[in-house]
């Protein structure tokens, strides 16, 4: 009755989710002190992983667009949903401490709470079904910009916004590093 | 000892792999990583041995297609990354009441549990209303310069930093 994609397609799922694990954990990410910490602005490790990754992995899955190997799929700007759910995303994170994907992780590592967690989240995803009626009349019924891009826009070519953030994180991490404002620990 | 082994990685280097993994699920997926539907769908998986009726005919469930796909065994994946690079660095497990929450709530590991599963609710309820996580918004939309991803990622930074400023405000600095 639940339908299971191909098996091919489903070890690739696996081999990439092991990659992703182990550099989540790496990155350190999946630690309370280190999620909690980047939004009590003490630990910066959370953004200086995302905007790596931002730069790195946009600026490969733009190239590899542009000569036509890949597709990319936007997610909808919907005004109510996005924004709402982002901030009710942000309290909840600062909460529990991990984000979905480091609250798994953080399970591997045999904490108690982040299986708590998960169990929530479980919870939630019931919590959201049931109530998906009420919210479509409601929240999500609030415009919806559709699946725009900032090129699009801006007009402006997509290796800018790349430059521009690339310079924009070195600047902001050196400035934070020398006011001795991170206290997270690489080593 | 081989990096591997390694406690921490510089959060550069782990964000760059992070990059890199994601062209390769580009390139072979055709997709982009994201880890929060799979919880809608375990849910839907766990609600149909119970209500098997229910789930198929709430409207939700049947948008999100409760199924077992590349992107659920990304988030089985998860655990089994972390577990790996966790046991080869041979960090003792992890406390389950967060010093940091401790300083604030207590040692109370009843209500770091409750607190704990509370957030989880809340933190699925606003993913699955935004239509991403940090993993789908935050990064892979981010990467791909959707104004969907980039309002999410100031969104979540601004009430995360307001919420840990009023939680933690007489706390330890």
């Amino acid at each position: 009755m639940i339908e299971i994609e191909a098996p091919g397609r489903l070890l690739l799922g696996l081999v990439t989710g092991v990659l992703f694990g182990f550099f989540l954990h790496k990155g350190g990410v999946s630690k309370y002190a280190v999620i909690t910490g980047q939004f009590l602005l003490r630990d910066f490790t959370m953004m200086k992983m995302m905007m790596t990754a931002i730069i790195v992995g946009g600026a490969g899955a733009y190239a590899m667009h542009s000569m036509g190997w890949v597709n990319l799929t936007i997610k909808p700007m919907l005004m109510g949903g996005v924004i709402i759910g982002a901030l009710v995303f942000g309290v909840a994170m600062t909460v529990l401490g991990y984000c979905p994907g480091t609250a798994v992780a953080a399970c591997a590592e045999g904490r108690k709470d982040a299986l708590m967690g998960v169990l929530g989240m479980i919870a939630g995803a019931v919590l959201f079904a049931e109530m998906f009626p009420w919210l479509k009349s409601t929240v999500l019924a609030l415009p919806d910009a559709g699946r725009i891009t900032l090129p699009a826009l801006t007009g402006m070519p997509w290796w800018i916004y790349f430059a521009v953030l690339a310079a924009g994180a070195w600047l902001l991490f050196r400035w934070i590093g020398r006011k001795g404002y991170d206290h997270g620990g690489e080593a | 000892m081989s990096v591997l082994n390694k406690k921490r990685w510089s959060p550069y280097l782990a964000g760059t792999l992070l990059g890199v993994l994601s062209w390769f699920a580009f390139l072979t997926a055709g997709q982009p990583l994201g880890v929060s539907s799979t919880f809608v769908r375990t849910a839907g998986m766990l609600e149909s041995t119970v209500a098997p009726g229910h789930v198929q005919s709430n409207d939700y469930f049947k948008a999100a297609k409760v199924k077992l796909d590349w992107e659920w065994m990304i988030t089985l994946g998860i655990l089994i990354g972390a577990f790996a690079s966790s046991r080869m660095s041979k960090e003792a497990p992890g406390e389950s009441v967060p010093a940091l929450w401790a300083s604030r709530f207590g040692p109370s590991p009843a209500r770091r549990m409750i607190g704990a599963f509370l957030g989880g609710v809340l933190l699925i309820f606003g993913a699955r209303l935004a239509g991403g996580c940090t993993s789908g918004h935050g990064l892979s939309g981010s990467m791909q310069l959707a104004v969907s991803g980039w309002v999410f990622f100031a969104c979540i930074f601004a009430s995360g930093v307001a919420t840990a400023k009023l939680l933690f405000r007489g706390g330890k600095s």
